[in-house]
């Protein structure tokens, strides 16, 4: 009733309470931190992110974390992938490698470069490990909300546009992501390039990552739009192979997954050494055998062909 | 006169809030337990700052965090995780689940993205459906479930050690056996030991005093525990998860 007169006469405990509230400002507290907010909260009314008190955030940034520039900088960010989508008459196939270096270390041999956003959306990881796994996330859940205010699924077309308008909304800060957004929507099968210099392409077929350009090279050798089920699972697979064994960025395992129009699903976890040998196992569309070691060891290639007897 | 020459040229000056302060963490699942453990060095430099500064920490009675990395950076996210976790507890009456705290840490460290913690966090627990679990995450919060991690200094010698006895990879099983999928308490208390005295022989930042966290899951026997010198229980109580400590000496030299 009379707000006019109490905002200019606080009482003690207003003023109390008042600082309070801008101490709790200031120590990045907000309320949305009591309750969950699905683990966001620090995204909520444009609360976001702490920025170091320097003239220029980005290079005090740079300086600490790019280990490409400085190999000694303290904080090492994980880099080094190969990534691949395609889309084709089945669907779209997904397939990535799994292992994660800081520098010339591996960090780690079983990295989950594909994010499940949800049953219809995957979205891969190249560059910045948390800044996919991250906003992804994010993504995630404004896809979800999409659906809760339209009552209808979002397109990928449009689920890639809030990712790239995102990123692009950071653009020189010194987030590093290289992503495919692939899913299943009303056109069909699609997949979207989306980087965070806001680049977003739509396409059929991308690569990602330091070995990007040997997956290519057997992706676009094999590469038909009327591609079986089998046939594409197997290019997939094989185009991680390659690149595992001749990046030395990329490597471990590949990890499959094939989008159809009820969703995507899981096909499986390869290790890139076992293929190398002994082939993918008992797999739809494996011809047999391993994909590199016998074809330079029976004969043909190989100074250690075995000798055969007379 | 004083010399001026210095003001000739440019003056650079950068704003570098970050130390190195040494020292490893390591983390190992079991079928339904978790061992996290830490050296308790802290350096910087050639120097020994202490022979003492924790890097485990109890946050529940089901998870475990251990810091590695900036100390003063460390001490202070586990304060903020320590805080948000008790105003979970007050708005829920129930302590957070271990994947939910692994989810909070990924946006607590995130939320520092432009500005980051230099720390390289595992958390270790025991899961709602009672299994052992180790969460490894990076300094800006990309985070992976794993069954054994080796963090901080001595990293690059102890992960592959832990590869060939956790993963027992570059081993082939005898024929017609295979290998087991978890080890018992016991074999992963003799893995951590011995992980810690080697890298304490072979990095200068690693040593003085080893403290050993074991999460045990609700209803699991103390076998592996019972008998062990020393052993102390950090949980509040006997009928859930239970967490206990094993404190052992390190070279010092």
């Amino acid at each position: 009733m009379n707000s006019f007169a109490t905002k200019f006469s606080p009482t003690d405990a207003d003023i109390e309470l008042r600082r309070a509230q801008e101490i709790a400002e200031e120590e990045g507290m907000s309320d949305v931190m009591w309750g969950s907010e699905a683990g966001f909260g620090n995204l909520v009314n444009g609360h976001a992110f702490n920025i170091p008190s320097v003239p220029d955030p980005s290079s005090f940034l740079r300086l600490h974390t790019d280990d490409h520039a400085d190999p000694n900088c303290k904080i090492k960010i994980q880099h080094g992938t190969t990534t691949l989508a395609f889309r084709f008459q089945g669907g779209v196939i997904v397939a990535v490698d799994s292992r994660a270096t800081a520098g010339s270390y591996i960090a780690s041999g079983t990295v989950k470069k594909v994010i499940e956003i949800n049953p219809y959306l995957l979205g891969t990881m190249a560059g910045g490990a948390a800044d996919c796994q991250y906003w992804e996330t994010y993504l995630g859940i404004q896809c979800r909300l999409h659906e809760l205010r339209n009552k209808e699924r979002i397109s990928v077309a449009a689920a890639s546009k809030y990712l790239s308008n995102l990123v692009y909304g950071y653009k020189g800060m010194g987030l590093s992501m290289g992503t495919m957004i692939c899913g299943w929507d009303k056109t069909g099968p699609a997949v979207f390039y989306v980087d965070s210099d806001g680049t977003r392409l739509k396409g059929d077929l991308f690569s990602v990552g330091s070995g990007s350009t040997f997956a290519y090279g057997v992706l676009d050798q094999g590469y038909r739009w009327d591609l079986t089920d089998a046939e594409a699972q197997e290019l997939g697979r094989r185009s991680i192979y390659a690149a595992g064994h001749r990046d030395a960025f990329s490597g471990n395992t590949c990890n499959l997954y094939h989008v159809k129009e009820d969703g995507w699903k899981f096909i499986g976890n390869y290790d890139i050494t076992k293929m190398h040998y002994d082939g993918p196992g008992e797999v739809a569309g494996a011809p047999g055998g391993g994909y590199g070691y016998d074809v330079r060891t029976q004969g043909r290639f190989s100074a250690l062909a075995p000798t055969v007897p007379a | 006169m004083p010399d001026m020459s210095v003001l000739a040229g440019p003056q650079q000056h950068q704003f570098n809030p970050y130390a190195e302060n040494g020292g490893t963490i390591l983390a190992i699942a079991g079928a339904d337990f978790t061992v996290v453990a830490g050296d308790t060095r802290q350096s910087e430099g050639y120097s020994i700052q202490t022979r003492y500064a924790p890097k485990v920490f109890r946050l529940t009675d089901r998870a475990v965090l251990a810091v590695n990395g900036f100390a003063a950076d460390g001490n202070m996210f586990v304060k903020k995780v320590k805080q948000r976790l008790e105003w979970y507890r007050h708005a829920h009456a129930k302590d957070m689940p271990l994947r939910a705290i692994a989810r909070l840490i990924q946006t607590m460290l995130y939320a520092q993205r432009f500005f980051p913690y230099y720390v390289y966090n595992i958390l270790g627990g025991i899961e709602e459906d009672g299994s052992g679990a180790v969460y490894s995450f990076d300094p800006v919060g990309s985070y992976e479930r794993e069954a054994c991690r080796a963090a901080g200094a001595a990293q690059s010698l102890v992960q592959p050690f832990l590869d060939n006895q956790i993963y027992f990879k570059n081993q082939t099983a005898a024929p017609g056996q295979s290998h087991p999928t978890h080890l018992p308490l016991s074999d992963v208390l003799s893995i951590v030991i011995d992980s810690f005295t080697s890298a304490t022989e072979r990095h200068i930042e690693v040593g003085d005093g080893l403290e050993i966290y074991i999460v045990l899951a609700k209803g699991r026997s103390l076998q592996g525990v019972e008998g062990l010198r020393g052993l102390r229980e950090m949980s509040s109580r006997e009928d859930g998860e239970r967490v206990f400590v094993l404190q052992r000496e390190l070279k010092k030299d």
